[in-house]
């Protein structure tokens, strides 16, 4: 079991209602842990709408997750 | 060097750092926030970023551009928090010995932070309404919606 720290920004901080979420899972595959939040928030973002971020610093998403990891999905950018 | 703001930009002060005694040419652009966007009216609007990975990715993008290009200086500033019509939401500016590098560096500059940086735009219409916009859907986009 690890735990980990999720952040959330933008259209997903909207749609969870939180900025941030403690996880303790089995999972350490960033998708099945998106599939699972999903579930729990309603997200209308797939998961090739989206980048990860783990530890600041964009990931792949077969990145193996560990204890402690800070989690980020970006959705697209618009800046500028 | 790149860097977020949540006060207004000071593009006085932005451009005198870019004064050099070799530098030749300069050239800057400012992103302000218009009144309308795909035929809606537009009052404001509100930038949030990832600040940490934000400003990581804006250095490595200001790092790049100062790699490609002859430049002798190149620098980002973008706002978070409310704007109002007419605010400047990001100001690129790059200082070259001739004019060309400093064009193509600034150019480059603002294009790769549209694409890359966690920077989010919040609309906020005259309707009332509000929407996250989604670059994919903006100008330079060739995907469909």
């Amino acid at each position: 079991m690890i735990t980990l720290h999720i952040e959330y920004f933008a259209a997903l901080r909207e749609q969870a209602g939180i900025n941030s979420q403690s996880l303790s899972t089995d999972l350490t595959d960033a998708t099945e842990i998106y599939a699972l939040l999903v579930n729990q928030h309603g997200f209308t973002q797939t998961v090739d709408d989206l980048k990860l971020a783990v530890n600041d610093e964009f990931a792949p998403w077969s990145h193996a997750l560990s204890d402690g990891d800070r989690l980020v999905f970006i959705p697209p950018v618009s800046g500028g | 060097m790149f860097e977020l703001t949540d006060s207004d930009i000071d593009t006085d002060a932005l451009r005198s750092e870019h004064a050099h005694d070799a530098s030749g040419g300069f050239v800057s652009f400012e992103g302000w926030v218009r009144d309308h966007n795909e035929g809606r009216s537009v009052r404001g609007l509100h930038y949030e970023a990832y600040e940490a990975l934000a400003v990581r990715e804006g250095n490595a993008i200001i790092n790049e551009a100062l790699e490609r290009f002859d430049v002798r200086t190149a620098r980002c500033q973008h706002r978070i928090g409310p704007l109002a019509i007419g605010g400047i939401a990001v100001w690129v500016g790059a200082g070259s010995d001739h004019r060309d590098a400093a064009f193509r560096a600034c150019r480059y500059i603002i294009d790769e932070v549209k694409a890359r940086v966690p920077i989010w735009k919040k609309e906020l219409y005259v309707d009332g309404d509000t929407e996250w916009i989604d670059c994919r859907e903006s100008e330079n986009s060739t995907s469909p919606k």
